[in-house]
């Protein structure tokens, strides 16, 4: 935190105790002032005997401080009782001499005041145990009951002065408790004396639901957060939730992580979310978000890492029960310690304390990914920009600590939604959105990619089908009549499978004709080829004919020109036909 | 610096104990009007301790004292408390349940 920073600076001015609150040495950037009173001052029952507790128990068993707690309410016996719930075995600190618990008790109706005197009793009483167990740390628990039990309240004042001034004296970091006052802040205005550091604690019911508000009203000498910080009371004690947003230099991771749908993934780069990131799903009522965000958080626990599932809708039980239904066993990671689903009703308490709370369970189980299902129902707690501030705070811690997040959303109506929850998807790295789509006389499940932030993602909607085997994403029919899915979309691909066949068909049939067709026309390239031959042998002979006819006429024609011209006796060697060339 | 003053136990026997924090100015008077008021309205029948609990600290957890000068009535029945330097007769008085008349 930027505290701790602040803080090593300022050591060197004020030395501080810290508390070991959870949280509030955070805020008080390491402590109470050491050395000097404290006044935590709020309402009946807003955790000021706890807090001032928890500092001794802490100092004692933390930090080697013993402390004394002196009560003006409770009896020994009642305190150690009560805290014995937290886990804090007093009584055995007591025993160690590492604390010591004074109880004190006036009863008015038996006494009488017979002129003036002063608080040395407790002064003695104080300083005895301070001295017996040698503490360092002191807490008066409602001082301010001095007020009732006497009534010489200028005596009281002035003694109150001394006793703070003695405690300082002392050197013990002193809490004093005080009733929350009508103008004051306290009844008795106790502020006045103890001037160093005063805590206000505050419990306060919005809309019939009560949160724990802590605030700094004053640190003399130091920094200190200035807001309202809710804080938790549960059985590990208090925490106080200082997460606000101060920077943002988050890391952020390039890993990848698959949602757990193959059809989703591809969605999304082919890779699914970086690591990390933040995902917010909506969609109406039964589309399936849930189904997405378990097997996710399956998924995710697949891979041998932790995951808690925050659900504010169905109970663990329940949850495991409905997953089955789509092939999801969460049991087995239940049994593995790899998955975790915390369930509460939205209502229990303030938006603030859900946000202190999930911040508790994931400081404790520190899983690689969170589901919370859904947001929305937290918006009957707290208003809309409650909710995003709220979501602001985790979004921040989560990245922080690279765990990956996933809001399912409950939108009532499609168009609306789409503005409603502006405000929260603005924050978030990729938004998918689920809707219904009404055709056909049927409902259908398409899914599509809002936004992802750092990522190719594809425009398309897909149609989302639940199946007994988990979740698929399959190719919506884009047609003339507009986007089909369920029976529709089956319709369609059996239509086109028919005109496949028929379009087989018909190739094959033309695949005939063409063969046949170069079967005739071969029978016709043969036919040819001998009209041809025949033609070549006529043309042949007619020729040969000719030849021998001129040859034979030559011949004839030369016998006779010799039978006229010359003698009778050459006739021999003559007589063969003599072609020239 | 205590002071013990022994009488006869009886039922009618005043035990008084008187709580005082060092020699302070309260203390110091407190001391002075307890002892005139006893030797005025109860000579010869109280019973007067004075614990100074500087010297004994633990007897302050055990008695439940915080406003000092304390005295405290054991006898007779019932108890009763009293703080303060005692300079005012009429409740001193009356918180040991003694009539002035006597």
């Amino acid at each position: 935190m930027d505290f701790n920073e602040k803080n090593k600076l300022n050591l060197g001015l004020l030395p501080k105790t810290p508390t070991g609150i959870l949280g509030l040495d955070d805020i008080t950037g390491g402590g109470l002032p050491k050395g000097r009173p404290t006044l935590i001052c709020g309402g009946t029952g807003s955790g000021k005997t706890l807090m001032s507790l928890e500092f001794i128990v802490n100092g004692a068993t933390k930090y080697d401080e013993p402390g004394v707690f002196m009560a003006f309410e409770e009896k020994a016996e009642e305190l150690i009782m009560n805290v014995a719930s937290l886990g804090f075995d007093l009584a055995a600190l007591v025993e160690s001499k590492k604390v010591s618990l004074d109880y004190v008790y006036i009863d008015p109706n038996a006494i009488e005041e017979t002129g003036q005197y002063d608080l040395e009793g407790v002064f003695i009483r104080l300083g005895y145990a301070i001295d017996q167990i040698g503490a360092k740390r002191v807490v008066l628990d409602t001082v301010e009951n001095l007020f009732s039990d006497l009534t010489n309240e200028t005596t009281i004042r002035a003694e109150l002065r001394r006793l703070f001034q003695w405690l300082k004296e002392k050197g013990v970091t002193a809490i004093i408790t005080g009733e929350k006052g009508d103008k004051l802040l306290t009844r008795r205005g106790l502020e006045e004396y103890v001037s160093d550091c005063v805590i206000f604690l505050d419990h306060r019911i919005i809309n019939k639901i009560s949160t724990r508000l802590l605030r700094i009203v004053k640190y003399r000498g130091s920094t200190h957060g200035t807001n309202e910080y809710p804080f938790l009371i549960d059985s590990d004690g208090i925490s106080v939730l200082p997460i606000t947003s101060l920077n943002m230099d988050n890391v952020a991771s390039s890993e990848r992580i698959s949602t757990g749908i193959t059809g989703l993934d591809s969605m999304l780069g082919g890779q699914g979310f970086f690591r990390g990131s933040s995902i917010l799903i909506s969609g109406t009522a039964g589309t399936g978000k849930t189904n997405i965000a378990a097997t996710f958080a399956s998924s995710i626990c697949d891979k041998g890492e932790k995951c808690i599932y925050f659900s504010f809708e169905e109970s663990a039980n329940q949850l495991i029960r409905n997953m089955t239904s789509i092939g999801l066993d969460l049991q087995k990671h239940i049994d593995a310690d790899l998955l975790e689903i915390i369930t509460s009703r939205p209502t229990m308490f303030g938006l603030e304390m859900h946000l202190v709370d999930m911040h508790k369970k994931i400081s404790e189980i520190k899983p690689k990914a969170v589901i919370i299902d859904p947001i929305t129902n937290l918006v009957t707690v707290g208003s809309v920009n409650d909710v995003k501030a709220m979501l602001i705070r985790l979004i921040d811690f989560l990245q922080k600590e690279q765990i990956t997040v996933l809001f399912t959303a409950l939108t009532i109506n499609n168009s609306v939604t789409e503005q409603t929850y502006e405000v929260i998807s603005s924050l978030v790295d990729a938004w998918l959105l689920v809707r219904d789509i009404e055709f056909n006389g049927e409902r259908n499940r398409g899914v599509c990619v809002m936004k992802s932030r750092g990522m190719k993602h594809s425009n398309q909607i897909r149609e989302f089908i639940i199946t007994d085997d988990g979740l698929d994403l399959v190719e919506v029919y884009l047609g003339s009549d507009g986007v089909l899915t369920g029976s529709a979309r089956e319709a369609q691909i059996l239509k086109e499978l028919t005109g496949d066949v028929l379009k087989g068909y018909q190739k094959t049939r033309k695949d005939r004709e063409i063969s046949r067709k170069k079967q005739i026309l071969d029978a016709t390239i043969l036919t040819l080829k001998a009209k041809f031959e025949s033609a070549e042998e006529e043309l042949n002979r007619t020729y040969t004919e000719e030849l021998l006819t001129r040859d034979i006429q030559e011949k004839n024609r030369k016998e006779i020109t010799h039978i006229r011209g010359s003698s009778p006796k050459k006739n021999n060697e003559d007589n063969e036909p003599n072609i020239e060339t | 610096m205590k002071e013990v003053v022994k009488k006869i136990e009886s039922p009618n026997n005043f035990v008084l104990r008187l709580f005082v924090a060092g020699a302070s100015a309260n203390s110091a008077r407190a001391i002075s009007n307890i002892k005139s008021v006893c030797e005025l309205y109860l000579k010869d029948r109280y019973n007067l301790e004075i614990i100074d609990v500087y010297q004994q600290p633990l007897i302050a957890k055990e008695e439940q004292l915080i406003a000092l000068p304390l005295l405290i009535k054991k006898n007779p029945l019932p108890g009763s408390r009293l703080v303060g330097d005692m300079s005012d007769l009429k409740k001193v008085l009356k918180g040991l349940g003694i009539n002035e008349d006597i």
